[in-house]
Parts: C-alpha cells; structure tokens; sequence
C-alpha cells in the first residue's frame, strides 16, 4: 500500500551523472584547490558503484554535458520526495540550464514534476534537507526564501522550515542525515547556531551529532546523486 | 525539582490597567449619550440597555461591591447601570434585596466589559494614534450593527405587542428556568422574586450545521447556554467522545467563533441568528486512541471537509489517497462489474482542485482497498491525515514585530509561526511560560533556553483586538485540553479585577480519555454520509456489523486498562523535567502542568479515585513524598535478600516478577511466580492494597524440599496513575541495559525512551540484587536504594516499588 510519508532511507533508484572535462577548470568553487579530473572520474566511478551495487540502486546515469561544468552534483538540479520531483531554479546563473538532462529523466520514471517557473526564485537541492517527515530549506547564497516557499507548494503534506545558512555553499556543506531521526551536525559556530534553530523547529525527534569535520570542499557525499523512493503502485 | 510557580504557563491576560482610567471618563459620557439616546423611546428602552449593558459595565467596575454582586446576578436585565428611568430604578431596589450569590457570571461580565472597553480605548487611541485606526473601525461596526439589531428587534416587539417590562419578567423566568435544569451555575438565578414571576418561556430555534452538511434544527430556551444546545446535537448525534467537538457561529465581525458552553448563546452570538456549526475542535493528534468509531467518522469527516476546502493542504497523491479511503468507506468495495460510479464521484468534493486525474488516481488507489470496513477505512483516512503537517493547526493572521505578515499556527504541541507558507519559528507549549494578550497585541513569554539566562517575551500584532483575544482563547484551550490532566478552575472574581478569567471550562484530553475508556455500550450503528445520498448501504452488512461491534467490545473491554496508562503517559511525560535535558525537543515537557496533577484525583471517576487512594496510601507508606507534584516515572526497585541462590538465579526471578505485575493490578502475583523456582517450598505475599492491609496469602506448592526457601513480595506504588505501556502505542526511541556488580549486589539499570502520541517518556527501571548470608536490614536497604535513586535522578520520581524476599528456611533443611 502506498503510504503517505515517503520515509527516510529508502531508495529505488538514482539518477547521476557524469564528470565533465570542464569541471577541473569551471566548475564553482570557493577555495581555490586544484582538482584533478581524471582522479574525481575515477571517484565519481567508485560511487556510482557503490549506489549500484551495494545499495542495489537502480542508476540513471546521464552523460556529462561540458557545458555544464557542474552538472555533476545533480542533487542541485531537483528534489524528489515520495513521486512529486521539484525541479529547481539553481542559484548560479551558470547552473540553470543543468536542470534539462534532469527534467527529462525524471519524468521517463513517471515521477510527478513541479516546476520552478518563478523568476524571483532560487533553490539548490544541496539546501534541502529531507528528515524523512519534514523538510528544512537553509536559505544561502544560493538559496532564496521564494525558493523555498516554492517547495513548500510542491511538498504541502510536509512541514517545511527555514534554517539560516551562515557559511559554506549548501545547508548540507555542514549536515546531513546519518540515519533515521539522526542529523549530523558540524561543529562550527556557524554551524552550532542553525543546529539552534534545528531544535526549535523540528517537528519530529531529531539526534544531532556534532562530531563531523568540515569537509574541505563545498561538495557533500549526498550531492552527486538524487534518491528516488518508487513505489510499484503509485 | 521545577516545580516553582515562575515555571507555571500562566495564561493570563494582560490587565489593562494603565489604559483604564484615563479614559473612564470618555467612556462615561459615552454612555451618557447613549442612554440619553434610548431615552427617546420609551418601549426600547430596555432592549438598548441590554444591549448596551456591557457599556454600562464599564462603570461598573468602579462601584462597590454589592452593587456589583446584584448585577451578575441579573445578568442581562436591564440593571447594569444606574439608569435614568423610573421603571429600572426601581428595578434594582428591588434586587438589591434579594439574596447575593457569588458567581462565576460575574466573571465573565468582567470579560466582556473588559473587552468592549479596550475598543472604547482604541476608539480613542485613534484620535491620538494614526495607526489605531485599523482598530477604530471595527469597533464602530459593532456599534452600528448593535443599533440596528436594535432597531430590528424593536419592530418584532411591536408587532408582538409585548411592553419592555413583560419582556424583562419573562427572561428573567426563562433564567429561572435554566437555573432548574440542573446546571449547578446557573442555580444563581433562583431567587423567590423570580420564581414568583415566572411562567412564559421563550424558545429559539436553532439550526446547526452538520459536519455531513445536514442541518439539525432544534429549539431551545433563549436563555440556553451553550452546552445545552451542545449536548442536544451531541444526542443528536449519538456522540459520547464529545470533548473534541464544538458549535461555532458566526459574529458580527464575519468571524467564526466558538460557542463557550459555559455562557448563555444569547449573549455570545448578539444577534438574532441562531444558526451554528458542529465542528471539531480539538483534532486528537492520534485518532486511533479514540474509543468509538463514531467518534473517528465524525473526525474524518471533518477532515474531509478540511481538505477539500484547501485549509488542511495535500500532495496530489494524499488528495488521491484520503478520497480513496472516503470512497471505500462511503461505497465499499470497487465493484468493477458497476458501471463507474463517476456520477457519485462527481458529486464528491475531495481537494480544492480536484480534477479528473485525481479521479482516476481514486479510483485506482479504492481498488486496492477491496475488503476494507468501513471503519477500517476511516482509520486509515485518519492515520494518514494525521500525519499532514497542518493537521489541526488553527490558523490566525498577525503581523511580527516588524509589520510583516505572519501566520500564527495553534496546535496540540504550541504555537507555529509561519510566513507564506514556511515555518520559521515555533513555540512547544513546554517552552512556552505565559501567553496573554494586550488591546491588538499578542504576547508569549519565554521559557529561557539552557544557555539563556532570561525569559523573553515575543509580541504579535492581531487585526485588532477581538483577534488578539480569539487567538489568545484558542491558546488557552489547546493548551489546556492538550497539556493539562484538568483544567485551570477559572480565578475567582475578585472586586476590580482586571482581565479576562476565562478559562478552558470542558474536560481536557486527558480526561476525555479516562472518561471515553469507560464508555460501555455496545458500538452504535450510525448512518454514513453515502447511505444518506445513495440507497445502497454498506454498513447494514451482516458480516461487517459483526466484525466491527466485535472489534469495539474488546476495545471497549481492553481500554479501561490501556487508558488509564495512557493517562499517566501524558502526565509522566508531562511532569518528568528530566526529559527536558534528555531531549531538547518540542516533546519535553514542560513544568506548566505540575500544580495540576493534584486536582486529577478530584475530578477523576471512581476507578481513579480509588487508584490514587491507593497510590496516597502507599505513597505516605514509603515516606517518599513527592514534594509537590507526584512524578509518575516509573522506578522499580527490588531488594532481594536470599542465601542461597546464586545471583543467575536470582535474576531469573527478577525478570518473571515484572511481566506478572505489569499484567495485573496487585495481589495476582503469587502464583506465576512460583514455576520459575523449582525449589521454592513455601511462599508468602504480602501485597500492600488499598486497604493498607497487608495480605497474606500462604500458597504451598510442590513437596520437593531440595531448599526450602520463604519468598516474599511487597509491592509499594507510588504513583495513581502507573504508566505501564503494555500495549500502549508509541515509538521505542531507544532503550538500553546497564548492569552493575559488586560484591554481593547486582544492580541492572533499564532505561527506555519512547513516544506517545508526540510526547516523549523518559523511563528507568532499576532492579537491585542484594545477595549475601548477613542478616540484612531491609526496610533500611530499600531505604537507602530509594534515597540513591532519588539523588541520582532528582528530577524523576519513584513510583513503583517492588521487594522481593527470598529466603532460606533454615528449620526446614533436611
């Protein structure tokens, strides 16, 4: 039966995609480490691998487009929860255009697509986070109030709160779910004080941990993959 | 302890004291004019004092007391102000001798004048102030409309041909004859003056509307209270679990508002439409902890009503799941040999925008539904519409500090503050220390954070101020029906007191669950919506009759017991501070409820009397009182002194003591023990009842004398409403084993976390092993364990205590 909360922590399928060769050069940064390509390629496999075979993920991968050189970090492109897909107006300009090759496959799995038409909007994926029962949208550089309240419409049977994001790109540069009911929270000012309004806002039990270094770039683990929950019958 | 009254949610308003006096006399020669108005027409004289006679209480409140006294009495006679004819002079001559009872009217007089007062202040304010003249307008609408109900009554005298004086005897009779229904308020209106004149009554008829969208007309005494016509649709309806339901009407203002059942219709609706609505009031936050299934239909449909309309709003796929469950509910089974009911579907309204994919999307999810009672449908309706974050979230529109547009969201859990539709602050009633409200604004104070060192208050701006004060109701009432065990008895009038004393006056959830547990008829048969629009029923299905009054008889036989836990659930919950450090959520209760769990014995049936006679008892046993509030976490300690038996062995024991004591009340104990100790010859029980009488009960069992051993269990409870949570639903959050050894003790320590029905609970239970062949002092053992428990967790209270004494008959050794 399909219920109605999508849950937390189950996956179906995973839609990634490739490393362009423009990345090492263009892609948006803000430290200014030099990336190696053919060693994030090489990264980039192992994960797809993981989400394969490990977690038995059916992957969609879409190919690289150099025109984009971020479009590897998919998670950006759009949010899926329960069989309604948000496709999102990215913050940076030079992302925008990202959201096709996504468009696409999400509507070849028959998902539910909402789209982001307002031109004062902007939403990251990577500021989106899905506790399993409700969402938080940490409003950043890259993420506007508009943006979120447009989640809000696309997601009305979840609570959705804002969180401020006070350093780093995303909400989730600094925390991400480690489990049901678990955040893993950094422990850096900036990070303890949206931990703060983590507590007063959440609806449901939530464990923060506050153990997790920050990660040296901009780019969390969950940013290169959308995790789609598909239900047979819905 | 937390227990400082500091800590208390008060739920006060803001005395309006500063505003007061200066204008009193602005207001005084208001009233003058008025009056000096009415005085024009001799016949509508009383009519326009009644009316006005909240104006008039505003003077009021600067007479003396016995003034005062007499007028709450009189409530709506045309006394409420020295006025300048004759006719009512003599009036209050004559009611200045009756006799003088206190009562609670007087206290909502002080309300309402209060009320109007503060849009006299704004009137004025408005002169000073450009921006109170938002507020202005309102106020002077309900001036105008005031006059002109005036007016229009006016004319129905006429034409009745009644004088204003026959009128002023017959309500008064009509008072009088409320006083008789047995409303142990209302008894203040019997006095041998009235009695005298009583005789015509006059009835109103009342139309409500349904939440099936049928109407239900009935009449009542134009002196009615709002429970009486409340008890009439809850008859109507053959409702018991009435607590989460309510009549609204619509004021003046266009503004829905709900009926107190404490106060005459009359005088809250102002106006001569009699018309309501039945709707619910409080959304239970798990529907399935509801008794009945009437009660659950009654919930589902307004939610159906709530989604539909877009104020409780859904994904696409919820639209389509809840309409399936309605569909399945209303019609059955998906009969695909039917042609498709689309005709019916058509008919049905299940989201805003609802078109024929969500239809379609219906239709396929009803399928999957096939075998499905209806009950059991409208349980799954609930289990998933309960789940939706806006599920019972009463909304209000305010400004922040700042002017910007918010809405203030209240609920079972506190108050939520959203801008559009985001959530950017909330505010869970444990944190929440006092909520009052003051002309246009709403405050909450504050409970200071762990590293704050200062409550702080947070301030809101309503429209105006009956939204200030309609909001602040609402806050008072969720607050009570969901947090407290009963509610606050409203404050006593005191002479010049200030502010509203109104309180939440029903039962609170907490009791509506004791009192729904005891409901004992067999589960009754009511029509459903479809039966209603189509012929075809699906309830009178013999089979499903069956099944379904089958499943209430064992619910309604099994509840007493659950209930009861689910009620110190909440209190536990509620009372234990501790968790508040546990975990920093929303869930951690508060101390506001504390002062409150004394008067739950009072108010509690007999079955609960009789628990906490019991617990009283045993609580001064073990000289451990709870200094003020008892603190229902559970803590079970055993002492257990034996020479023989290894400690394995002994743990064996521990372990099968409590499944018996969870299961039963007290002296059951006894015989389930005894097949975990082969060796056990002889066992004693002493259970310490109610009564306070030690029992003993001797039980001889096996003759196979290997070791002779004397068992002995004593079990003290603390608390009057033990939470066991056999069976009780909630989510185990996380549970661990500590034990701990030393020389000739075993201490295991087991800590469980769980939620219930969005409360958490904190629980410890520990089982001390005492094993040695030293005589050992045992009422001094348990002492001292109980003393180490308390300094361990100070904040947690003791509310089981269970020995058991297992020793060796030395006489009897072979």
């Amino acid at each position: 039966m399909a219920g109605l909360m999508a849950g937390f922590g189950h996956y179906t399928h995973a839609v990634v995609r490739g490393i362009p060769a423009s990345l090492a050069k263009e892609a948006l940064r803000s430290s200014q480490a030099e990336v190696n390509l053919a060693k994030a390629r090489g990264e980039h496999e192992a994960y797809v691998e993981v989400l394969r075979t490990r977690l038995g993920l059916e992957v969609v991968e879409l190919p690289a487009d150099e025109s984009l050189p971020d479009c590897v970090f998919v998670e950006d492109a759009a949010v899926v929860c329960g069989d309604t897909a948000l496709i999102t107006r990215p913050g940076a300009e030079s992302r925008r255009r990202e959201k096709e090759a996504m468009e696409a496959a999400l509507k070849d799995l028959n998902l539910n697509l909402v789209e982001m038409t307002d031109e004062t909007a902007t939403l990251d994926g990577g500021d989106v986070l899905f506790t399993g029962r409700e969402f938080f949208v940490g409003l950043s550089k890259r993420t506007n109030q508009r943006g979120a309240e447009i989640l809000a419409d696309a997601f009305k049977d979840y609570a959705v709160s804002t969180v401020p994001v006070l350093e780093g790109l995303h909400l989730k540069s600094f925390c991400s779910m480690g489990g049901p009911g678990l955040i893993v929270i950094g422990s850096s000012e900036p990070a303890q004080k949206t931990l703060k309004v983590f507590e007063k806002l959440k609806d449901h039990m939530l464990i923060p941990v506050s153990n997790l270094e920050k990660v040296k770039l901009d780019g969390a683990l969950t940013c290169c993959s959308v995790l789609i929950n598909k239900k047979a019958n819905i | 302890m937390t227990t400082e009254a500091g800590s208390e949610t008060e739920v006060k308003e803001k005395a309006e004291e500063s505003a007061a006096p200066p204008d009193q006399s602005e207001k005084a020669t208001e009233d003058s004019q008025e009056v000096a108005n009415a005085e024009g027409e001799e016949k509508e004289k009383e009519k326009v004092k009644e009316k006005e006679g909240k104006e008039g209480k505003g003077i009021s409140r600067y007479l003396p007391t016995w003034l005062k006294k007499q007028k709450s009495q009189s409530q709506t006679s045309p006394t409420k102000e020295v006025p300048p004819t004759e006719e009512a002079v003599s009036k209050v001559t004559q009611e200045e001798e009756e006799p003088v009872p206190e009562v609670n009217g007087h206290a909502d007089e002080v309300e309402e004048k209060e009320e109007v007062k503060s849009d006299q202040v704004k009137e004025k304010e408005a002169e000073s102030h450009s921006n109170a003249s938002a507020d202005t307008e309102p106020a002077k609408e309900e001036k105008l409309e005031e006059s002109a109900e005036k007016t229009s009554e006016d004319t129905k005298k006429t034409t009745e041909g009644e004088r204003a004086e026959e009128e002023k005897k017959e309500q008064e009779g009509e008072a009088e004859a409320e006083g008789e229904g047995g409303e142990g308020q209302t008894s203040i209106f019997q006095s041998p003056l009235r009695l005298v004149r009583k005789n015509k009554m006059k009835l109103v008829v009342c139309h409500v509307t349904l939440m099936d969208g049928t109407d239900f007309t009935c009449e009542v005494e134009k002196r009615a209270k709002g429970q009486y016509l409340f008890f009439k649709v809850c008859d109507h309806l053959n409702l018991m679990e009435k607590d989460y339901f309510g009549l609204t009407y619509t004021d003046s203002h266009e503004q829905k508002c709900w009926l107190d059942p404490t106060k005459e219709i009359k005088r809250q609706i102002r106006s001569n439409n009699w018309q309501f609505a039945f709707n619910v009031k409080f959304y239970p936050p798990d529907p399935s902890l509801l008794t009945e299934d009437i009660t659950r239909y009654l919930l589902c449909l307004q939610l159906r009503e709530d989604v539909a309309s877009g104020r409780l709003p859904c994904s696409f796929v919820t639209h389509a799941l809840l309409g399936s469950y309605t569909l399945q509910a209303e019609f059955g089974d998906f009969e695909p040999d039917q042609p498709r009911p689309l005709d019916y579907i058509g008919q049905l309204t299940f989201a805003p925008n609802q078109n024929k994919e969500m239809e379609e999307k219906i239709f396929e999810l009803h399928k999957s539904h096939r075998g499905m009672t209806p009950a059991q449908a409208d349980a799954q309706f609930l289990e998933n519409a309960k789940k939706l974050s806006m599920y019972g979230v009463d909304l209000h529109h305010a400004k922040d500090s700042e002017g910007v547009d918010i809405m203030l969201g209240v609920c079972a859990n506190g108050l939520l503050v959203y801008k559009d539709r985001l959530r950017i602050n909330r505010f869970a009633w444990p944190k929440i220390l006092k909520i009052s409200y003051k002309r246009n604004n709403f405050y909450i104070k504050i409970r200071p954070g762990e590293t704050e060192q200062f409550e702080s208050t947070v301030g809101f701006k309503l429209q105006n101020h009956r939204s200030a004060k309609r909001l602040w109701k609402v806050c008072v009432e969720n607050h009570s029906f969901f947090r407290l065990n009963a509610p606050e008895p409203p404050a006593k009038a005191r002479f010049l007191t200030l502010g509203s004393k109104f309180r939440y006056s029903g039962r609170t959830q907490a009791q509506s669950r004791m009192a729904s547990s005891l409901i004992d008829r067999p589960a009754p048969n009511f029509e459903r919506t479809s039966s209603k629009r189509i012929s075809r029923s699906l309830d009178g299905a013999p089979m499903i009759s069956i099944t379904e009054a089958g499943r209430d008889t064992a619910e309604n036989g099994r509840e007493p017991h659950l209930e009861l836990h689910s009620d110190s659930k909440v209190k536990e919950v509620d009372l234990n501070p501790g968790d508040v450090e546990a975990m920093p959520s929303q869930q951690s209760p508060g101390c506001s409820e504390l002062t409150l769990s004394q008067d739950h014995d009072k108010t509690q049936d007999d079955v609960l009397k009789h628990q906490a006679s019991i617990s009283q008892l045993k609580r001064s046993f073990m000289e451990a009182p709870p200094p003020s509030p008892p603190q229902p976490n559970q803590w079970e300690k055993r002492l257990t002194s034996s020479p023989a038996p290894t400690i394995r062995f002994q743990q064996q024991q521990v372990v099968n003591v409590p499944q018996t004591e969870a299961a039963t009340a007290d002296n059951t104990i006894s015989d389930t023990k005894e097949p975990a100790k082969p060796p056990v010859v002889k066992t004693e029980m002493v259970t310490i009842s109610d009564t306070f009488a030690a029992q003993k009960t001797e039980i001889a069992t096996k003759e196979v004398p290997i070791v002779h051993t004397e068992t002995k269990t004593i079990t003290y409870e603390a608390a009057q409403l033990d939470g066991n949570g056999d069976g009780e639903p909630g989510v185990l959050m996380t549970a661990q084993t500590i034990t701990s050894e030393s020389l000739c003790t075993t201490t295991t320590t087991h800590i469980t976390k769980t939620l219930k029905g969005g409360l958490s609970e904190t629980r410890i239970e520990k089982r001390i092993v005492i094993t040695g062949d030293c005589d050992i002092d045992h009422d001094q053992a348990l002492a001292q364990a109980i003393k180490e428990a308390k300094e361990q967790h100070p904040d947690m209270s003791v509310t089981r205590v269970v020995v058991h004494k297992e020793t060796e008959l030395a006489e009897e050794e072979d």
